[in-house]
């Protein structure tokens, strides 16, 4: 009754081979690939580009930046939605929840103590 | 050729240092000698030090822990000596000396103490909970303890060789940074925790993977002991947090050695991006030390009260809300550093917010013991003990969490009577508890009883005299780390802290003594059962000390078994089974990988420490080395036939 | 999730066959999963001290000044390239296709590789410009944020040498096409932060 393959998960960047020819998990590459290129281009042209409002540039870069990512994490990394995936998707949500407090949290913070605090040249000449 | 190291880096010109290290070397010599006189160093070597049995593992992390109390608390003797007697006078240690030891002794209690203390409970205990052989990276696990060792031994060198720190035991810039402590202290305590840091982060990726990944069949998440749940939340912490320290003491090591500008006063530096960042990473760890003490104790007092933990369901949500929560309140370490009360005030509410399902383990603690059974050894003396102690400091924990009250607190003696009042109380206490429980299951035979309670009174009466009059002395005004003050009132109650500290001496002089006396009457306190305290998981299912592979026949559980059911179960299956069903089991194979790499890090550290360049590369191609070969193993596990198995099986009682 | 257990009634049939224990893939995946996951972490606190220090440039050179879009553009080019051929290798380990694997890891390889090259040669023109990372704080964070990333890219360089000299030398073993999987994790999750640098520190630096 003992399995070493059990179907009711699956180890994360691994898709079972359907059989061993190797054009099967071919067409998910091809088609990370392809999406990657198309949303990189779409970064550097908007990054350059005077045709889009300029204060809106970063937002736009930062959609398409977590877009590619997924784009990597689906067609490369083969992380999915479904029930043997739960365990990968629940430890990925829980580090981008670390990394957004980090990040957003250090923001928030350094922000307002730099706000506060007397600029450092002038400390300097204080000494 | 050798850097920056000459013979000035021996403290000739200091008693203190000098004694000690000298008395340190000898005892070594000594040791080393008797071992090898005695022949036993074939078999520390092969059963011990390439070990990646997660059993011997946990042993071997705890005697460390233990160790380094010792010279930790030898730090804290010194410091509450001078304390007392330092009122209009200098004291004895000149500041230069006092600021050392006050910031190693931080070092060493939280990354050398409390850290392997409870990751050696955690390695011993939580693999034989979950009815498995072993943790999921067995060598792994080897290269983690090593790498810890070495942090340690780093830390110990620097009494000899050159200096410690003295920048506290969180190493804020700009006094950190090269120009303002030139000398190899801050080094050797950067070098220490980058290198055993990443032992605990592997630790880490190691246990979450267990816990998550390798139960025994029938074991559901919500059948799991409640140390296993605080396991895996403890682990997850340290798999989030440890990497921003690697991050940050990286940072503050560019700028000493290659004059980057991170956190300097000039080119731009932000010094408040330091304490951002290192407190990101020290208050989870303040939460990764004590949640295992937690599942300890759930485990001692359901057996103690000879109940089931009440209210399991909620532990585990409490366990992992507090895990989650511990990430977002990192800012009160800083209020008084000028965010302003927008932030301050978010963060001083998720501050007493989190006292909120710490709350609730202590009352379904309680609420265990209520109604039940209560055999009051020492492991449930200790788990009293936290109860009362950890409360009073939780208060005052919720009391600084105010940022009004922490703007006239921070940094005050009240301040270190709270983490003290936690760690102490919370940590400390619960891995005395965890040590005195599960001491028969490493052993075989348990530990007196009669001294080890005469050690937890010490411990509790020294603790509260050594540490309610550094409360009073905080609301008082007394500031932190003073190496000397003239305020008459502060005195007398320094001087009573002062007779605390004594009388935890005394508290871990007996506890030698127990140990002493333990072994010597290790027949008459021999567990013959597997079984001392009649417990309920499955670790109490498997002999004392337990055979290599845990269990000769895994458990297998259907799920509705009752308190202490699954124990009883898993005795069953393995009692029944006729002996030709036992089957070959592959444990992993030895290895002296661990020991190695460390070896060649220890070697790296110190090097880097002082500036001996082609000894780091040298070293360096060492560690690489060491891990092609390890690699390149082909035979990576032994196979126990099923016959010795049985006979193991067999021989063991059951 | 399963182990070998002996129940009543059995006697001795398959009795002295090794047991089976969890599938090994699934354990090292995911172990390994979460090692990157503190990986990501790590950078996520440099990332954080860049954006903090992003103005700190002390009188100094800035993103606008510095940054050559078209030598990202190759850069990034060369690491999504390679993340592809690095899918193919492991679909060729997979497969045991001798032919596919060495080919598609050799162009890993140089690609990786080219990506080096490509930084190594910006960060020497920088510090040629007198914009090296002891000039300010903002240069300390993106010489350290970037090159972090490429401390790992020519770390895993060194392990693919290492993957494909282990499949040569012992061919497609089970461990060693575990380390194939975790291999291929850390280069796709490389690629990953390196959407993360170009986008931020890249392109928002020169468009600021």
């Amino acid at each position: 009754m003992s399995h070493s393959e059990d179907v009711s998960e699956v180890a994360p960047g691994y898709t079972p081979p359907h059989d061993t020819d190797p054009t099967e998990g071919l067409s998910s590459y091809l088609i990370g690939l392809g999406l990657a290129v198309l949303l990189t281009a779409v970064s550097f042209f908007i990054a350059r580009t005077t045709l889009v409002w300029q204060p809106s540039i970063p937002v736009a870069l930062a959609v398409l930046a977590v877009a590619q990512m997924g784009v990597h994490l689906v067609f490369f990394l083969h992380i999915t939605t479904g029930p043997d995936n739960t365990n990968n998707v629940l430890a990925l949500a829980f580090g981008v929840l670390i990394v957004l407090l980090i990040l957003t949290g250090s923001l928030w913070i350094i922000a307002h103590l730099n706000h506060n605090m007397m600029p450092m040249d002038q400390i300097m000449r204080m000494q | 050729m050798f850097g920056k190291l000459t013979w000035d880096a021996i403290p000739f010109d200091q008693p203190i240092p000098l004694a000690a290290g000298g008395l340190v070397i000898v005892v070594i010599i000594a040791v080393l000698a008797w071992i090898t006189l005695k022949g036993w160093i074939p078999y520390l070597w092969n059963e011990w030090i390439t070990s990646v049995d997660h059993k011997r593992i946990g042993i071997m992390y705890t005697l460390l822990a233990m160790v380094m109390l010792l010279r930790g608390f030898v730090d804290a003797l010194m410091m509450r000596s001078q304390q007392a007697l330092a009122f209009h006078s200098g004291g004895y240690l000149p500041p230069e000396h006092y600021d050392q030891i006050f910031s190693a002794h931080g070092t060493l209690m939280i990354f050398f103490v409390a850290m392997p203390f409870v990751i050696g409970l955690m390695n011993l205990v939580m693999p034989l909970q979950l009815g498995i052989r072993d943790v999921a990276f067995p060598t792994l696990n080897s290269v983690s303890l090593w790498l810890t060792a070495t942090g340690a031994l780093l830390v110990n060198i620097s009494l000899l060789v050159g200096e410690f720190a003295r920048t506290g035991w969180l190493p804020f810039p700009p006094l950190s940074e090269l120009k303002y402590s030139p000398g190899v202290g801050v080094d050797y305590y950067l070098w220490s925790l980058q290198i055993s840091g990443v032992g605990t982060l592997l630790t880490g990726v190691n246990f979450v993977t267990t816990v998550l990944k390798m139960h025994a069949p029938g074991m559901t998440y919500m059948r799991m002991p409640m140390f296993c749940w605080t396991t895996l939340a403890s682990s997850l912490l340290i798999v989030a947090a440890f990497p921003v320290l690697t991050a940050t003491l990286a940072m503050l090591l560019l700028d000493r050695y290659l004059g980057f500008h991170f956190f300097t006063n000039e080119a731009g530096g932000n010094i408040m991006m330091f304490m951002n960042l290192i407190w990101v990473w020290g208050h989870p760890e303040v939460y990764i030390l004590i949640l295992p003490a937690f599942g300890i104790f759930s485990e001692v007092v359901s057996t103690f009260s000879s109940k089931p933990l009440f209210g399991y369901r909620s532990m585990v949500l409490a366990t992992m809300a507090i895990c989650i929560l511990a990430f977002m309140v990192w800012l009160h370490h800083f209020f008084t550093m000028g965010a302003g009360a927008d932030v301050n005030a978010i963060f001083g509410i998720a501050s007493m917010i989190i006292a909120v399902p710490t709350g609730v383990k202590i009352f379904s603690w309680l609420f265990t013991m209520y109604g039940g059974r209560i055999v009051f050894a020492s492991p449930m003396l200790w788990s009293i003990g936290f109860m009362v102690t950890f409360a009073i400091g939780g208060m005052t924990g919720v009391l600084l969490a105010v940022p009004p009250a922490d703007f006239v607190l921070h940094n005050s003696l009240f301040l270190v009577a709270h983490f003290h009042n936690v760690i102490i109380g919370g940590v400390l206490f619960g891995a005395f508890a965890g040590y005195n429980y599960w001491f028969p299951k490493a052993f075989g035979f348990r530990l007196h009883d009669g001294l080890g309670k005469v050690a937890f009174w010490c411990w509790f009466i020294g603790f509260y005299t050594a540490f309610m009059p550094l409360y009073v002395v905080g609301l008082m005004g007394m500031t932190r780390r003073m190496q000397h003050y003239d305020v008459p009132e502060w005195h007398p109650w320094l001087l009573v802290a002062g007779v605390g500290a004594l009388i935890v001496l005394a508290g871990i002089i007996v506890q030698v003594a127990q140990l002493a006396v333990s072994i010597r009457h290790r027949e008459e306190l021999r567990d013959t059962t597997g079984d001392p305290w009649n417990g309920s998981t499955l670790e109490w299912a498997t002999s004392s000390p337990p055979p290599p592979f845990n269990f000769a026949v895994l458990p297998r559980l259907t799920g509705d078994e009752g308190f202490r059911g699954v124990k009883e179960r898993a005795r069953q299956q393995a009692s029944l089974i006729d002996a030709s069903a036992y089957t070959d089991i592959e444990l992993p194979r030895n290895s002296a990988t661990g020991f190695i790499c460390a070896f060649f890090a220890t070697i790296m550290g110190f090097s880097l420490i002082w500036y001996i360049w082609w000894l780091v590369i040298v070293a360096a191609i060492g560690a690489y080395a060491t891990f092609v070969v390890f690699a390149w193993r082909d035979r990576t596990e032994e196979v126990i036939p099923a016959a010795e198995v049985a006979r193991i099986a067999r021989g063991a009682v059951s | 999730m399963s182990g070998a257990e002996a129940t009543v009634g059995m006697h001795g049939v398959a009795a002295h066959a090794a047991e089976q224990v969890i599938s090994k893939r699934i354990v090292v995946g995911y172990g390994f999963w979460i090692f990157l996951l503190s990986d990501i972490v790590m950078f996520s606190a440099f990332f954080a001290t860049y954006a903090v220090l992003m103005n700190a440039t002390a009188g100094g050179p800035g993103g606008r000044e510095l940054f050559d879009l078209d030598n990202t553009a190759i850069e990034t080019a060369c690491l999504l390239l390679s993340s592809f051929t690095c899918g193919l290798a492991s679909l060729g380990a997979q497969a045991h296709r001798g032919s596919l694997f060495y080919t598609a890891m050799a162009a890993t390889f140089v690609l990786g590789l080219a990506f080096i090259g490509l930084e190594a040669h910006e960060f020497a023109g920088f510090v040629a410009r007198g914009a090296g990372p002891t000039r300010s704080a903002f240069l300390s964070a993106f010489f350290s944020l970037v090159g972090c990333h490429g401390l790992h890219v020519s770390a895993g360089l060194l392990w693919l040498l290492t993957m494909m000299a282990q499949v040569f030398a012992k061919g497609y073993r089970p461990d060693i096409l575990r380390r194939m999987l975790c291999f291929s994790l850390f280069w796709h999750a490389l690629d990953i932060i390196w959407v993360a640098l170009f986008s931020v520190v890249y392109l928002m630096g020169a468009a600021t």
